[in-house]
């Protein structure tokens, strides 16, 4: 897959212990990387398969993808309107990164910085909405929609969306506004700034990692949801990626290098962006976990 | 800055989160439980009206689906939850080991983590269409494996593993990132072995971490439609029709959203009583 070109391996230094407890202990192989090995197997194969029928031409049966051709992406980007939908879900994914980011920051540091009456039930509240399924909101959230017109306009998705990203990412937020010292903060007040600019100029820097495991949190989410898109837009030209991917597994059942290829293109902007962020992500759930 | 403006700082914060929630979570669940005492049908707008308890009489009395699904819906749950925890736990303990391009190996093995239940429908169907899939390698060359209803189960659950390790991977190598070093080498020096150090130090350490990955990973695998309406679309002979899948089919299939809002009324119940009874069960954050 594409993680192999984006991240280059982090070499670093083997801690001094590390190495010695290596050379003492020949059962390492068999512990550590064998099972890591079949791991990684069972990871990759499916990626490489997909990828095989992608770049493969049609009718060949040959385990790797040899002569490379890129027939089946002209057929899904242009026939099958990929370039729309990969469009669209571009569009529904920024926004909501957008939003939820910034509301994110706005709760993460209100739960973070103050002690004010109703924290706690705001808390509650929060980790209750992650016991409610998405697929279960769908009638009631199609009826508001319909209400407000949004009915096969990508604001449905933006709002749908944004509202499922916020409870998670206002935990972790939280947890990486914690995470930066109050006082800098308090001295910058000091020196004249308003809590505002105090923020801006000296916390949100600092924030860098945060922003990234939200906002990239976020436009994964987003960019992979499927049952919203499916029920709230049935025009073609508002279809996202999943929806679009949707069909072609169920209209282009024979043709498997337009569904490879459309699975590729659904593939190749998130497992990027993962490949960035991972290490955020694992930093930021110990962060939430912690102080959250 | 007055005493009172700066009082009401954190909640115009929290305004725009609270304004969200209320409209688009906390007012629909309220709203179900009216539709559920409706007839309501999109496509049958003439036979609307109060339907009293008759969506839910048809749902308990007579509709084998529902039944059928809560079934699947708990042996669906119950065995993801149990061999994503075991390869997660496995995992997470591998790569919080130091060696050479663990950063890479990190990356990889987690990388499904990022895709989507649609494309993982997407790449396992290439995996398992007979005449394209993998199993021909394995000596298996006409198992149609997706539509016989004694494979079915076994080839949804690898599928969904898959996408589905490296989350519990995740969030246990935070919690294991969590363990002072020290208790190691204390317990080292004790002359525990590796076995009793994973038993004594590893997993009481994990053990809120595992409780709450569970949780949030059963909810999220109950809650989990877009695999299998696109894999399998519930079939063959709705043997894979999960509660909320179910109501999925209702919702966007047949656009019947009084009863499917009884459906998820009832599925509402289930997911609360089963967490409550779960975090009761666990003990969770108590002091041991």
């Amino acid at each position: 897959m594409s993680a192999d070109v984006m991240i280059r391996p982090r070499t670093r230094a083997v801690p001094a212990g590390a190495r010695r407890r290596r050379r003492r202990d020949p059962g390492r192989v068999l512990r550590l990387y064998i099972p890591l090995g079949m791991y990684l197997l069972f990871t990759l194969v499916p990626f490489y398969w997909m990828l095989v029928f992608a770049l493969r031409p049609a009718g060949s049966n040959a385990p790797v993808p040899w002569p490379i051709t890129f027939e089946h992406f002209e057929t899904v980007w242009n026939d099958i309107g990929y370039a729309v939908f990969f469009k669209n879900s571009v569009i529904v994914g920024v926004w909501s990164l957008l939003c939820t980011t910034v509301i994110a920051v706005m709760g993460g540091y209100a739960l973070a910085r103050y002690r004010f009456r109703g924290r706690n039930l705001f808390m509650v509240v929060l980790l209750c909405t992650q016991f409610i399924p998405g697929a279960m909101m769908l009638i009631p959230l199609f009826s508001i929609f319909k209400t407000l017109g949004l009915i096969n306009s990508l604001g449905s998705l933006v709002i749908a969306d944004t509202v499922f990203n916020l409870p998670l990412s206002i935990i972790l937020m939280s947890g990486f506004i914690s995470a930066v010292p109050y006082t800098v903060e308090e001295a910058a007040m000091v020196d004249g700034c308003t809590r505002l600019r105090g923020f801006l100029a000296i916390v949100l820097p600092q924030l860098r990692p945060g922003l990234i495991a939200v906002g990239s949190f976020a436009f994964i989410h987003t960019w992979n949801n499927f049952l919203f898109a499916l029920m709230f837009v049935s025009k073609q030209d508002s279809f996202t990626i999943p929806v679009g991917l949707s069909y072609t597994i169920g209209e282009y059942s024979a043709d498997f290098g337009a569904l490879a290829a459309g699975g590729v293109v659904a593939a190749l902007p998130v497992v990027c962006v993962f490949a960035v962020i991972q290490r955020y992500l694992v930093h930021g759930i110990s962060a939430g976990a912690v102080k959250g | 800055m007055t005493t009172m403006r700066r009082r009401a700082v954190p909640y115009l914060l929290i305004s725009p989160t609270v304004v969200l929630i209320a409209a688009f979570l906390v007012y629909p669940i309220g709203s179900v439980a009216y539709y559920s005492l409706q007839h309501r049908n999109l496509t049958r707008p003439w036979a609307d009206g109060f339907a009293g308890l008759d969506n839910f009489r048809q749902m308990l009395f007579e509709d084998e689906v529902f039944w059928h699904s809560l079934g699947f819906t708990a042996k669906w749950v119950a065995v993801e939850i149990a061999l994503q925890l075991i390869l997660g736990l496995a995992l997470a303990l591998i790569v919080n080991e130091s060696f050479i391009g663990r950063g890479l190996a990190r990356s990889l093995v987690f990388s499904p983590w990022a895709v989507s239940g649609v494309l993982t429908t997407g790449i396992w169907i290439l995996l398992y269409t007979p005449s394209t899939g993998v199993l021909r390698f394995l000596g298996r060359p006409e198992a149609a494996v997706l539509g016989n209803p004694d494979t079915v189960f076994p080839a949804v659950v690898v599928a969904e593993l898959w996408r589905g390790v490296p989350f519990f991977a995740i969030l246990l190598l935070a919690g294991l990132q969590g363990i002072p070093g020290e208790l190691y080498e204390a317990a080292a020096v004790d002359g525990a072995g590796r076995v009793r150090r994973f038993l004594h130090v590893t997993l009481p350490h994990l053990r809120d971490a595992i409780v709450l990955a569970t949780l949030l990973r059963g909810v999220w695998e109950f809650n989990n439609v877009d695999l299998l309406y696109t894999l399998t679309g519930g079939g063959p002979a709705q043997v894979t029709t999960t509660l909320p899948l179910y109501v999925a089919q209702r919702a966007v299939d047949s656009k019947d959203f009084g009863y499917g809002s009884a459906l998820t009324m009832a599925g509402f119940v289930i997911l609360l009583f089963c967490s409550i009874l779960y975090l009761r069960l666990s003990r969770f954050g108590e002091e041991r």
